[in-house]
């Protein structure tokens, strides 16, 4: 059973994706119902596996051989530890809450069927990412995490934002995933296997196996999680990925797809942590460590995204770059060396986001697809479910006890704190940014009075949307009870009471815990004096000049596609040219012109005249006996 | 059994054009029952190889032809062939399907065909290099008739231009072939005992280039790639998916076959440059495949991108990056197929332009769902999506050359984020541009897929899927042929 059950979980949604693709497509609610029981299953069989005796303490795998070529051998197998255990469980409960409010979701879709195919593709795609026992299997289902992501971000293909937005996601996806590629290509080139297991165990016996590229290497895996977990400076796609469906947007681009990366680094976190070593032509950056520009990449990600947040008037971008921000500090969280908390945030972050973008949606069908914010307003007597799940995922996001994501984000704090007290001061006016722009929304979503036409009259989903998003506000309320951090590092569970672990924050750092809900007060409070009862923004008219820079988010999207989209196109446009008229036209029309020419003057002698030939034969003879008489 | 693959091809070819059925049925079906019969001959190879691991050689036919000369008729089989055979087969069944429509001489035209196949299977299967060489010229003459009869766009040009190229590779292999054949003193064509009696260093240092330019020319090493492009618009949808899925593979087997194998410390001093060739053939092709407005165009470019992966994994000189060499062959060979089958059967009979900016406004997606299912399949296996063959290849050769050569491995990995915008962007304008111009009820009338273009799309896709989920199919019968004595020389050098 416990090598039975992890290869159901990952193959049912592949099973499901086949079917309907195959057979069922015609048969909408049977598509739908096979792609949502797929998940389902997964996500009892995960439970099953964690209630199994021994299943969790201890790793182990199942694989059976795939690819041999040269000195690469490599398994198709499943890992099954704490961490994939962790990571499917996410993935399956969110997901399935998400499978299954798509059902309302996306009702009236024309592709109803090819939908669920996708979302089935996708969730077998990240269930191959958590429970991949080596790099190069990791490396497979990265990419196909990245074409089901592109097939569900451009799902509305008609509308050429929502083609373009796949595109622009996967390209940049690739990019990252080239330095991942090169850091899996540099770490078996110098280590000879791809395997984790078998890495940890080499890198353990000699901790500078690695040499000189220690830190180059983690810095190109690192890449991997810079494309997929949208970190500075492939952070664009993610906001464009909004022209998805709403509940893609939860599941993939908030809730697990995005995740992967932060997954990843936990995953391989002991190659990061290998000894710093730079090669000799970058022997000026000695002193830093992979680790050190991970944290600082994080860091600026959180900070910049909180800004951009602040300015976004469409309820997806606010969230989205929400996630961007949080994201961050699960990266900055690695990069203080603390996987744990960076699964921790990472669990957390995945049920009240995912519950978030489920509100943003059930708003959006409500409003007949508007989402300017500032055309929405009032929501909160319309709609009261989503206004208090809305809420209580905003509260967990803003860290406020005794919600999960106070646990886990007073975690991160907490480390940034003992070791760097300067990012601690940065993460912390994050927290302010985070209070600041989703109480911004909450004010001018749900408060005030409506904005909109008047014929609108806004309603709650049916009950098929509201479950989920019901399952989803409780999973956020209760996470702050698990032990996750305890979990991942091993101990037995339950050796620590459940309040005394409810009390930890204060009890081991009363200090960031005070500074964490100032942080969260004081961003409430700057919301609650701009944005209540507001009918349009104020900061453009105070700080027109900040406030349109994060408008036009900073500037970044533009300076891409100018620098290097025009590079790229000027640079195909050269090699074209070349082709047409230098190697195809000049070369080869060179060569073939030059023996027509020589045929051309040749013929000039062919004049059929009898003088002309004896002409020549004269000069001939003539020019012959000069040379023998000399 | 394997040598009968060319047999009947040949058979076929001479009874179509001696019969001449006049009933249209018994012309294909015949053409499909002799493609058929190879694909099962191969497949049954492919099948059993290797009986012996320490026999990597199953001799098919030995014979003395021209004992004079020492020519002999010399045919066998190792993986690498069976490789190539099996692709053979599945393009060339895969080509009569998608030729089915063809009316006007079309007993003249399946023999061509089938002639044309009955060459190549015979290059992959001759050990012999004379004989080789035969089959070689035997496998021009008809591509040069069948672009130049049954093409369409600048169809005098491109056949000529095809076969001046192809006759000037011929010329540079045939210098090689006689020099070799005279320095080794002037007993035998053999591949396997020149291989073993060796060449000595400052003969293999010029010898290597001159043959490998040779047959590297029809696999389209940049910058002789040009007849490629043009070759490829200007075939039948048939022809062109043979050109690129198994001619281009010609010129690469013999570049391994011969090349590497007679000259192995030749290709020691020159494959940095072959390789940057290669890697130059990824980067350019991607580049000019991106600003095409020629759907066939982006394709003829895209074919000498990935043909660039399979110079490269053949100059890393060992055994990963050889033998995702070979892969990416079959690979391409299935890919190429079926995008030049989509845009040339499935799209230009039917909408009777290539243009992109016109087919923008045509919603291809919803007048042909199955062929925008078939290109959508075909542009994730050409871009290297995980579960198709074209991602392992890629990946094999790229591992290969980081072995080899690190800055190239690089840029081949870029040259992979290229081919993803350019295979994206004409995805998105060929069939997903949905700007109908007209009422798509009114376009996609009459205008359904025929059951041969489905099942030969069917077969194309699931070759590339089933390699691609299983690659040790394939790499179980590539890896053993590696360790023969004879390639062993060549791979020796690759390992630093």
């Amino acid at each position: 059973m416990q090598t039975l059950f992890p290869w159901l979980i990952l193959l049912l949604p592949l099973a499901a994706a086949a079917l309907i693709s195959l057979f069922t497509r015609p048969h909408r609610d049977l598509s739908a119902r096979l792609s949502i029981g797929a998940i389902v299953a997964g996500f009892w069989l995960t439970l099953l596996l964690f209630a199994l005796p021994g299943a969790a303490a201890q790793a182990y795998e199942t694989r059976i051989p795939w690819l041999a070529a040269g000195g690469l051998q490599i398994d198709f197998g499943l890992r099954i530890d704490r961490l994939s255990l962790l990571m499917a469980l996410v993935v399956t409960a969110v997901g399935g809450a998400i499978h299954i409010y798509s059902y309302e979701y996306m009702r009236g879709e024309r592709r109803f069927s090819t939908y669920f195919a996708c979302l089935s593709l996708f969730t077998f795609a990240m269930l191959g990412v958590v429970f991949a026992p080596n790099f190069v299997q990791m490396f497979f289902f990265w990419e196909l995490v990245g074409v089901s992501s592109y097939l569900l971000i451009g799902f509305w293909f008609e509308r050429p934002a929502a083609a373009d937005a796949g595109l622009k996601a996967f390209l940049v996806n690739r990019v990252g995933d080239l330095g991942f590629l090169l850091g899996i290509l540099l770490v078996w080139s110098r280590l000879g296997s791809v395997h984790f297991g078998e890495l940890e165990r080499r890198l353990a016996e000699n901790p500078a196996a690695l040499g000189a590229m220690a830190t180059v290497a983690g810095l190109l895996i690192f890449c991997g999680a810079l494309g997929k977990s949208a970190q500075f400076p492939l952070h664009i796609w993610l906001p464009d990925a909004m022209e998805g469906p709403t509940p893609v947007s939860a599941l993939i681009h908030a809730a697990t797809m995005v995740a992967a990366g932060v997954y990843m680094l936990a995953r391989v976190f002991f190659l990061l942590a290998a000894t710093p070593h730079w090669p000799a032509a970058l022997h000026f950056l000695e002193g830093l460590d992979a680790l050190e520009i991970i944290r600082i990449i994080g860091l600026f990600t959180a900070l910049m995204a909180g800004l951009i947040a602040l300015q976004q008037d469409d309820i997806k971008r606010v969230l989205a770059y929400s996630t961007l921000s949080q994201l961050g500090y699960m990266v900055m969280a690695i990069g203080l060396g603390q996987p744990g908390p960076a699964m921790f945030h990472l669990a957390t972050h995945a049920g009240f986001k995912a519950l978030l973008f489920l509100g943003a949606g059930a708003i959006i069908l409500a409003l007949h697809h508007e989402q300017d914010i500032w055309r929405m307003g009032g929501l909160r007597r319309a709609m009261p479910l989503t206004f208090w799940t809305f809420l209580i995922a905003t509260l967990a996001l803003c860290a406020v006890p005794p919600l999960g994501g106070f646990y886990s984000k007073e975690s991160i704090l907490a480390h940034a704190w003992h070791q760097d007290k300067l990012v601690f001061a940065l993460a912390w006016c994050g927290s302010v940014l985070t209070a600041l722009y989703m109480f911004r929304l909450v004010l001018v979503v749900f408060g005030g009075s409506p904005r909109r036409p008047r014929d609108a009259q806004p309603h709650e989903p049916s009950h098929i949307a509201t479950w989920p998003m019901l399952f989803l506000a409780g999973l956020t309320v209760l996470a702050g009870g698990a032990d996750v951090e305890g979990f991942l590092a091993g101990g037995a569970q339950g050796t620590a009471s459940l309040a005394s672990r409810l009390a930890g924050p204060l009890a081991h750092a009363p200090f960031v815990m005070l500074a964490g809900l100032a942080a969260t007060g004081l961003g409430f409070a700057m919301a609650w004096g701009l944005y209540r009862g507001a009918y349009r923004d104020p900061l453009p008219a105070r700080w027109s000049t900040l406030a349109s820079a994060l408008r036009q988010r900073l500037l970044l999207d533009a300076w891409y596609a100018r620098w290097i989209g025009g590079s790229f196109e000027a640079l195909a446009c050269l090699a074209s040219g070349v082709d047409r008229w230098i190697i195809a036209g000049a070369a080869v029309r060179g060569v073939h012109g030059s023996v027509e020419l020589t045929g051309r003057l040749l013929r000039l002698a062919q004049t059929g005249k009898v003088s002309t030939y004896a002409f020549a034969l004269g000069c001939g003879v003539a020019a012959l006996l000069y040379w023998l008489i000399r | 059994m394997a040598s009968w693959t060319i047999y009947l091809s040949f058979i076929g070819a001479a009874l179509l054009l001696a019969v001449r059925p006049r009933d249209m049925r018994w012309v294909r079906g015949l053409a499909l029952g002799t493609a058929l019969a190879g694909l099962v001959l191969g497949l049954a190879a492919a099948a059993r190889y290797p009986a012996d691991p320490a026999a990597p050689l199953i001799v098919l036919a030995r014979a003395r032809w021209i004992p004079s000369l020492g020519i002999e008729y010399y045919l066998a089989a190792d993986g690498i062939s069976l490789t190539l055979v099996v692709l053979t087969g599945i393009a060339s069944v895969a080509g009569v399907l998608f030729s089915w429509n063809v009316e006007r001489r079309a007993a003249e035209y399946f023999a061509l065909y089938l002639a044309l196949i009955g060459g190549v299977y015979g290059v992959f299967l001759s050990f012999d290099w004379f004989l080789l060489f035969v089959f070689y010229e035997v496998a021009i003459v008809p591509k040069y008739f069948l672009i130049a009869i049954w093409g369409s766009t600048r169809r005098e040009y491109g056949a000529m231009k095809l076969a001046l190229y192809s006759l000037v590779g011929s010329a540079l292999v045939l210098v090689g072939m006689l020099a070799a054949y005279g320095v080794s003193g002037g007993q035998t064509f053999n591949l396997i005992e020149l291989a073993r009696g060796g060449f000595s260093s400052g003969f293999q240092t010029w010898a290597f280039p001159v043959v490998f330019v040779g047959f590297a020319v029809l696999a389209g090493i940049w910058p002789l790639h040009t007849w490629a492009p043009t070759g490829h618009v200007a075939a039948p949808t048939a022809a062109s998916m043979l050109l690129a899925g198994v001619v281009m593979k010609l010129g690469a087997y013999g570049a391994l076959r011969v090349g590497m194998m007679l000259f192995p410390q030749g290709a020691m001093v020159w494959r940095p440059l072959f390789a940057g060739l290669g890697v130059i053939g990824i980067l350019y092709g991607a580049c000019v495949a991106l600003v095409q407005r020629d759907f066939k165009f982006v394709i003829g470019y895209s074919s000498v991108s990935h043909m660039g992966f399979v110079l490269l994994g053949l100059m890393t000189l060992n055994a990963t990056g050889v033998g995702g060499a070979v892969m990416q062959m079959f690979s391409h060979g299935i890919i190429a197929g079926l995008l030049f089958a989509v845009v040339g059967r499935m799209v230009y009979d039917r909408m009777h332009t290539r243009d992109l900016a016109d087919l923008e406004g045509m919603a291809l997606n919803r007048v042909l769902p199955f062929a925008g299912l078939t290109f959508a399949v075909a542009c994730a296996a050409s871009m290297g999506v995980p579960g198709f063959s074209g991602f392992i290849s890629e990946l094999l050769v790229v591992i290969g050359a980081w072995k080899a050569f690190p800055p190239l491995a690089v840029l081949a990995g870029v040259g992979i984020v290229a081919g993803a915008a350019y295979t994206l962007r004409v995805l998105q304008k060929s069939f997903f541009g949905d700007h109908p111009r007209a009422p798509v009820e009114e376009m996609g009338r009459g205008q359904g897929l025929t059951w041969p273009e489905r099942a030969g799309a069917v077969l194309l896709m699931a070759a590339t899927v089933v390699v691609g989920l299983y690659p040790s199919l394939l790499l179980d019968i590539i890896m053993p042929s590696l360790q023969a004595s004879w390639m062993q020389a060549m791979l020796k050098g690759g390992q630093g």
